[in-house]
């Protein structure tokens, strides 16, 4: 049986950076609720060192050998953990520009979480109205649960709060982890095909004769 | 008739050069063009080939009239496009036009199909760029008719319906213009290419070469498939990027302020990674002559290589030096290198005498 691809991207500048940490601790929370028997292959894929093919890229219009590697790798993952600091209010430029070069149609189906770094909790909401609907159009497998870590919950207890409902960081992790883990093809499944980025396979071709068929008046 | 066509393509962008800081005039960069074509044969290339552009800082607006002008002036030199936009201009119009220029030049006109880059041109021509391939099925479809039948009635999705029309002058001794089809990324065009036998053009410029292998290796594939011989027979035309002087170093020196300003791939990756990546070339003359060798490991036997020469900026007197190098150092080699275990069965570039004698 192949192994599982569990694949985070962590958009951090810093080093070290708690964004690089929160993707671990994701990943490790998702290996967690994976089965235990079940081979799971796991890589962290850093953009700071990605930065300038990223934006080469986005000038040329075609990837370095780097950088086309890192994108083979999200998307042939079969769970993703996508991690940014919040910039002014949205993802970093640079996690979004990362996401801008992959092939629109090539995370179709990918079940991913969602997580986010920041000074305050003010901005956590990023989560939901910027990388969610980011994923919604890559038509992702989004998990209901995104993790939002200020700088005040490294320090915060794992504890459920008074109202029952809001958990600490840890358990924030632990539940995004579970759901994605519940999203990957599970043990007795082949992994989910994911999407490919646009190759010129001879089944793919529409035949001419179809194509000059579809235009008839 | 060669085997293989050598030749330049040209974008015709009016780009400042960057060492001066001067831009040339749209007259003078027109002027510049004519004469490079005009360089072109009397070095030995066989071709040249325009863009089409409707937006600055481009100037070749009307190839026709471009080509028509050179065509007066030149023997040999096989005019041709790269590329004309089959999805904006009218199918009727193309018809016309390149017959009319097919007879002015005796024959010396082939053609290579694009949907074109920019936007707006669509728009700006009554198009939805959603449909550039629709548009390139249909319109080529006319053009090819047009070409062949002499009363043509036709009905279609994107132009006005034709009743009892015969695009005039008919094609030069009966035989169409040859056409190539352009693309870098789409299979149907290939497939397209492909059904109607005609040839392939990949322009081999900007991208890494697997870009382009996938498409050529469906185009060879599909060809066969269609029944117009086998996929080693397929006619493939590709581009490619060079800058020469007689020391490497020189050239690198030389080509690199242009490089790192140039449009499409400019403020980018450097000139070394950008050699690397893709089949640009900047060195001495063995050197492109050696890496114009690969062209053929990576995508067979083909009958045409044309190369861009004279964007970025690049003075006149510069191009007109790498027409020179080019003519006189690198094609005598390639012809002969090309030449060297190409199998018979392999069909030599397309000709108007050729296409005439395999009718008659």
């Amino acid at each position: 049986m192949t192994a599982l691809r569990l694949v985070a991207v962590s958009a951090g500048l810093s080093q070290p950076s708690s964004t690089r940490l929160l993707a671990d601790r994701l990943v490790e929370a998702t290996r967690r609720h994976l089965p235990p028997e079940r081979e799971v292959e796991t890589l962290v894929i850093e953009l700071r060192g990605l930065a300038v093919d990223i934006a080469n890229n986005l000038v040329t219009g075609f990837p370095s050998p780097g950088l086309s590697a890192a994108i083979d790798a999200v998307t042939g993952a079969d769970g993703l953990v996508a991690v940014t600091p919040i910039f002014t209010a949205s993802y970093s430029g640079l996690f979004k520009s990362f996401f801008d070069v992959i092939d629109a149609t090539a995370l179709t189906g990918t079940p991913v979480v969602v997580a986010a770094t920041g000074g305050t909790a003010r901005h956590s909401l990023a989560l939901e109205h910027a990388l969610r609907p980011m994923f919604a159009y890559l038509r992702a497998i989004v998990a209901p649960t995104a993790v939002y870590a200020a700088s005040e919950d490294w320090g915060g207890g794992r504890d459920v709060r008074a109202d029952g409902y809001t958990e600490g960081l840890a358990g924030r992790i632990d539940r995004a982890g579970a759901e994605l883990a519940a999203l990957m093809p599970s043990a007795a499944e082949q992994p989910a095909a994911a999407g490919t980025a646009g190759t010129a396979s001879t089944d793919e071709v529409v035949p001419f004769e179809q194509q000059l068929a579809a235009l008839r008046p | 008739m060669s085997a293989m066509q050598f030749g330049i393509f040209t974008v015709g962008d009016v780009t400042p050069d960057p060492t001066t800081g001067r831009t040339p005039t749209e007259g003078e960069r027109i002027k510049a063009m004519v004469t490079i074509a005009l360089k072109a044969e009397e070095v030995g290339l066989d071709v040249f080939a325009t863009g089409e552009h409707h937006n600055p800082p481009f100037v070749p607006s009307s190839p026709t009239t471009m080509l028509g002008y050179i065509a007066a002036r030149t023997e040999r030199l096989i005019l041709s496009t790269a590329t004309t936009l089959i999805t904006t201009n009218d199918p009727v119009k193309i018809a016309e036009d390149y017959a009319m220029l097919q007879h002015l030049s005796g024959g010396r006109v082939d053609l290579i199909m694009g949907r074109g880059n920019t936007g707006p041109v669509y728009p700006w021509f009554g198009q939805d760029i959603r449909m550039g391939i629709p548009l390139a099925v249909e319109n080529y479809a006319l053009l090819h008719r047009l070409w062949r039948e002499d009363v043509v009635d036709w009905e279609g999705r994107f132009r006005t319906p034709l009743q009892g029309f015969t695009s005039t002058p008919r094609p030069l001794d009966g035989v169409p213009p040859f056409v190539w089809h352009g693309s870098i990324r789409s299979p149907e065009i290939a497939e397209q290419a492909a059904y109607y036998g005609d040839g392939f053009f990949a322009n081999n410029i900007f991208w890494p070469k697997e870009h382009y292998q996938r498409l050529i290796a469906l185009y060879r594939q599909r060809y066969a498939h269609y029944g117009h011989g086998t996929p080693e027979q397929a006619i493939v035309g590709l581009g490619g990027q060079v800058f020469m002087r007689k020391n490497s170093q020189d050239a690198v020196r030389e080509f690199r302020p242009y490089f790192d300003n140039a449009p499409v791939y400019g403020h980018g990756p450097s000139l070394e990674d950008f050699m690397e990546q893709t089949p640009l070339t900047v060195g001495s003359p063995q050197q492109v002559i050696d890496r114009t060798l690969t062209f053929r490991e990576h995508f067979g036997d083909y009958q045409r290589q044309l190369f861009l020469m004279d964007h970025a900026g690049l003075p006149l007197k510069t191009v007109l030096e790498q027409l020179d190098i080019l003519g006189e150092e690198v094609v005598p080699v390639l012809r002969a290198e090309f030449a060297k275990d190409r199998p018979d069965t392999v069909p030599d570039a397309p000709t108007h005498a050729a296409l005439v004698a395999a009718r008659d």
